[in-house]
């Protein structure tokens, strides 16, 4: 953790216990050489779970509306749910507990060993989206297009939405698995949590979506 | 490359145009130019209301472009693209990707947002997004014409629907759910910002109102710019997909028969629509109020009365925001019974907003105040909060709103609330920051008369405006020559108003052009301004302007006092920076 | 040292202008909202006098508020401009705060609840089940109405594949919006088709089934006080009892496309006898 600076301290006057004088980071020479006040591991954190935030509130209103125009739905016409959807969700589950473990392997400074899990994780990522895109052509091919009935209209729209997330948490995993952290403000650890805690919302977002798209069918 | 982008800031600045100017990781030089961004929009957009009161007026005047007179679609057009640019591109961007992007991470002592190259990107998505709207003036089909709430199924069935409603309407779609994702990652940006990145001994409440004001402004953002998104993505495939989200069956639109939708719903873009639309009147007017607390305590020499008061109450406007969004469809044939709770919680939003008005008016009371053109600005938007937000009071009860909804009477309140005393807030931030963001003063002279004309001026053209709504005049109207009641015998006089409303608009909107010399001039020989020119308490003042890259040339701060420590008791002077080393501390050595 | 003296000596003119300002703009208001000079045409509802009742309500309390707030700032701007003293030290006063605080909630909530009677009497009554039935159409840019005739019933329209279907065989004319001929109630129906005005008798309670055939409209009569958005692919019933003869203005309150502005009608509002008489007119021409 390479924050040395202790945000939440209310210096309460006078001096309270944690009046330390003001230090200059310039000359403290401890922040791997650099001049300017480093990003805590905090803020990462915070920063992903403001996205998750929003990326939430995107989705809830597309639920939402799926719940308002089903309810509406003297048109709402039921199509079969492709068998693969299950299938891939099997792959999206278990490319989670690989990144855990391509996680563990780092924190043991095993980095060949996470190389490969972290390589699984993407590959897995990416047999997802194909899985989810051979689900598209399978509708496809029984006539089931977007506009074919607000059913199909939300299938596509939920997994489309959910499948590009995915397409940015695969390019998240490529960058933080395989770039150099040298000139890096953060290091490795913090950023394969942060991309860890996307990958498994997704996971979990995922999870809801299908529950909603086959119950609500 | 992103590597050696990401730790950009850390380092000494960077030396080549490009770097420095365009693509700048520097959180002052992207607040700039959402700031400069925001300036071009908000002329453009006096552009459009100019031409918009010329035609209400004198529909037989030829102007050119037009083709000779403006048509009704074209006025229309004018109204959407015044109506968007104005809310997104001006009331959104200035007043916090702007002011906030430069001031937050200065006023919390931090040496730039927590993501620069995301901030990059956030002001680099807003820019695309402007172009695709400003686009939509070029098609051939012209620009769209539902409004900027662009309620379906006017703005989903396409061209079929008329003039305005082909590529025009699919890029304002398009525009606007770019916008949202621009809008998402400067809130995430500002929130982390303030939660993280905090200067040692800044606590939550030892922050400016300011900063307050921009977090609650960014936590609004970032709940509400999602769903718009939403919103726009079901829009744009009903227009461009076939789908059904908000086209119901049967319609017959220009004697076609629409078959190839059926069963959507209208009123689920509107919820959808309101609901991020409320937060977004808040998110115009919070940095507002931020800005207005920050200078009436400055310039009156005072602590802010009641600062506890102040930030619960923007936290309770910032909730109930989310509360009320069914206030705008009372009429449209949602639930009669929801109406009920949507009034009174809108009813509820009135005590916050009066505690603000309370404490401002307490801040002053027994100051000294010190009448600058920033003090003077912030003075305006006070007047203004109250004359604009009184009247929501009339909208916000359901029976009156039979009366009112779609009438002038609310054009000239939101414009009153959400788009002068907003922009007067723009203002005051302006002429206050101007010397801490170029090193020089803008002329206090020229700013006067630009204060008192607009202060007249924007007074003079909304206030009539109500008249004209309870009075029955429907807002939207293209074409006024035919309406019987503006020469009726119970309605005489109504005419009369426009005409005064047009008049004054060209002198205001005129005299803006005051305000643009002034910038353009004192950028260029503006009056040399001292680091601490107002004598003001907070981090932003105890470095030089303009600051130097990484803003405090890398050392650490550390605050030992709230923001508003004027006229202290036993001080020999009568303000306190916040980052001034009480004597106990100093004497202590470690 | 100069610096702070050119600021006294500009400190009394700024504020006195300002105090001036804020002071004529306030009474100029007053006298503008206390003359009336452009108000509201008379209502010719018992609901319109409500609301008018609830807006003057709400007009004396927002009024002594505005004023009270304006002049407050006007006061404070010219007493406590600059005159090169120390401002007093203050940093709030908790007791005023919960004081004001509780008072604006019981001012403003308590105002919010008395207006909810004339809501419930436009939307929570339904109307009375012999009121005179009529249907409002909205299509761009005009209103067209119907009334059930004698049997009290409205005939179904043609459904959108039958209406496709007479399309595909020629009849370009064929619409989901004319009368189904297999639906017996619909034959006695009498249609006043796009661009007609509607009349109503007096003193009768006129239950309104409000549609639309294209784009979002809003119905509005300013002598009715009421408005309300004709929703394709909804109906929605609102019901009135107008109490004087006279003619009115039926206007359209949404934006529905490039010529919403003339997207007007009358409501002529009748003696019984005269209303019976005109109908039968309307009826013959069928």
């Amino acid at each position: 953790m390479p924050g040395t600076v202790a945000n939440e301290l209310d210096l309460t006057l006078p001096g309270g216990g944690g009046g330390a004088p003001p230090s200059s980071g310039a000359e403290g020479g401890g922040h791997g050489g650099r001049g300017g006040v480093p990003i805590p591991r905090r803020a990462y954190i915070t920063g992903m779970t403001l996205g998750l935030g929003a990326i939430l509130m995107f989705f809830m209103a597309l639920t939402s509306s799926y719940i308002v125009r089903r309810g509406l739905g003297l048109d709402w016409k039921p199509f079969q749910l492709p068998r693969i959807l299950w299938a891939n969700t099997v792959i999206l589950l278990a490319s989670s507990v690989t990144l855990e473990l391509a996680r563990r392997q780092l924190s043991r400074g095993a980095t060949e060993a996470f190389r490969s899990y972290w390589g699984l994780t993407t590959g897995l990522g990416l047999l997802f989206v194909g899985g989810q895109l051979y689900a598209w052509h399978q509708i496809r091919a029984a006539g089931v297009f977007i506009s074919w009935n607000p059913s199909s209209s939300f299938f596509y729209v939920f997994t489309a939405a959910h499948g590009l997330h995915l397409l940015g948490g695969i390019l998240a995993l490529l960058y933080v698995g395989f770039r150099s952290w040298e000139k890096s403000r953060t290091t490795q650890p913090v950023a394969t949590e942060v991309a860890g805690i996307y990958w498994h919302f997704l996971d979990g977002l995922w999870a809801f979506l299908l529950l909603l798209l086959s119950l609500g069918r | 490359m992103v590597s050696h982008a990401e730790g950009g800031h850390a380092h000494a600045a960077p030396t080549g145009f490009i770097r420095k100017y365009i693509f700048s990781l520097d959180h002052k030089v992207i607040g700039i130019q959402y700031f400069l961004l925001a300036l071009f929009s908000v002329f453009l957009g006096m552009g459009l209301s100019i031409l918009m009161r010329i035609h209400l007026v004198w529909p037989d005047v030829k102007l050119p472009f037009f083709h000779g007179q403006i048509s009704p679609e074209q006025y229309l057009a004018l109204l959407t693209m015044h109506g968007t640019i104005m809310v997104f591109m001006v009331l959104t961007t200035a007043p916090q990707s702007g002011f906030g992007n430069y001031f937050l991470p200065i006023q919390i002592g931090a040496a730039d947002m927590a993501f620069p190259v995301l901030n990059m990107l956030s002001f680099w998505t807003t820019f695309v997004s402007l172009v695709v709207m400003v686009a939509a003036f070029f098609v051939e089909e012209g620009p769209p014409i539902g409004g900027w709430t662009a309620y379906p199924p006017l703005s989903a069935l396409g061209k079929i629907a008329g003039p305005g409603q082909g590529a025009g309407q699919t890029l304002w779609v398009i525009g606007l759910a770019i916008f949202c994702g621009a809008s998402l990652m400067g809130a995430l940006n500002f929130i982390t910002t303030t939660v993280d990145l905090r200067a040692r001994g800044m606590s939550l409440m030892r922050m400016p109102l300011t900063v307050w004001a921009w977090l609650v402004t960014a936590v609004l953002g970032l709940l509400a710019f999602g769903v718009l998104l939403a919103a726009c993505a079901l829009l744009l495939l009903d227009r461009v997909a076939g789908t059904s989200f908000f086209i119901p069956s049967g319609l017959l639109v220009t004697d076609q028969i629409i078959s190839n939708h059926a069963g959507g719903s209208p009123l689920l873009w509107q919820h959808l629509f309101w609901f991020f639309g409320h937060p977004e009147v808040y998110i115009a007017i919070l940095p507002g109020m931020g800005v207005a607390s920050h200078l009436l305590s400055t310039f009156s020499r005072k602590p802010v009365f009641g600062y506890r008061a102040m930030v619960y109450a923007m936290c309770g406007i910032g909730f109930l925001g989310f509360c009320v969004w069914g206030h705008h469809m009372f009429i449209s044939g949602m639930s009669p019974y929801s109406a009920f709770a949507f009034s009174l919680l809108t009813m509820s939003i009135g005590v916050p907003s009066a505690i603000k008005t309370f404490n401002w008016l307490g801040t002053l009371w027994g100051g000294q105040i010190r009448f600058t053109t920033a003090m003077l600005f912030a003075l305006g938007f006070v007047s203004l909060f109250v004359s604009g937000g009184l009247s929501g009071l009339f909208l916000a009860q359901p029976s009156i709103d039979l009366a009112l909804h779609d009438t002038y009477f609310v054009v000239a309140h939101f414009h009153l609330i959400m788009g002068v005393a907003a922009i007067f807030g723009i203002f005051a931030a302006t002429y206050f920051w101007f010397p801490k963001m170029f090193g020089k003063h803008l002329n206090e002279t020229v700013g006067k008369v630009h204060f008192w004309l607009t202060f007249i001026g924007v007074y003079c053209i909304f206030m009539p405006m109500h008249f004209l709504g309870i009075a029955g005049h429907e807002r939207r109207y293209a074409d006024l020559t035919g309406v019987d009641y503006l020469g009726g015998a119970t309605h005489s006089g109504l005419w009369t108003v426009q005409h005064f409303i047009s008049i004054v608009a060209f002198i205001t909107i005129g005299s803006q052009l005051l305000f643009l010399g002034n910038f353009i001039g004192s950028l260029w020989r503006g009056k040399h301004a001292e680091m601490n020119p107002w004598e003001s308490t907070t981090l932003e003042w105890t470095i030089p302007g303009p600051p130097p890259h990484d803003n405090f040339n890398g050392v650490e701060q550390v605050v030992y006092r709230g923001a508003y420590e004027f006229a202290v008791p036993g001080e020999a002077k009568d303000f306190i920076m916040q980052n001034a080393v009480p004597e106990a501390v100093g004497k202590k050595t470690r | 040292m100069e610096k702070h003296k050119s600021r006294d000596a500009g400190s009394t003119s700024v504020a006195v202008a300002l105090s001036v300002l804020l002071l004529a703009f306030t009474l100029i208001t007053v006298y503008l909202f206390v003359v009336k000079p452009w108000w509201f045409p008379p209502s010719i509802t018992k609901i319109g006098d409500l609301i008018d009742s609830q807006f003057s309500r709400t007009l004396w309390i927002t009024g002594i508020v505005f004023v009270l707030a304006q002049l407050g700032l006007a006061w404070v701007v010219f007493r406590y401009r600059d005159t090169g003293k120390r401002a007093s030290h203050s940093e709030g006063n908790t007791g005023m705060e919960v004081v004001w605080t509780l008072a604006t909630v019981i001012l403003f909530v308590g105002l919010g609840a008395y207006a909810e009677d004339a809501w419930a009497q436009v939307h929570f009554t339904p109307a009375s089940a012999n009121a005179l039935q009529v249907e409002v159409t909205g299509q761009q840019f005009k209103w067209s109405f119907r009334f059930p005739g004698p049997d009290g019933k409205f005939g179904n329209y043609k459904s959108v594949e039958t209406a496709m279907q007479e399309r595909n065989r020629g009849d370009q004319s064929a619409s989901p919006w004319q009368l189904d001929p297999k639906d017996a109630n619909g034959k006695d129906d009498i249609v006043l088709g796009p661009g007609s005005v509607l009349a109503v008798p007096v003193n009768k309670e006129v239950e309104m089934l409000i549609r639309s055939q294209d784009v979002t409209h809003s119905f509005f009569v300013r002598e009715l006080r009421l408005k309300q958005d004709a929703v394709p692919g909804m109906t929605i019933r609102m019901h009135f009892t107008a109490t004087k003869v006279g003619k009115y203005e039926i206007a359209c309150a949404e934006l529905c496309g490039q010529s919403h502005y003339t997207m007007r009608s009358e409501l002529l509002v009748m003696s019984e006898a005269d209303f019976e008489q005109w109908l039968k007119t309307m009826a013959a021409n069928q």
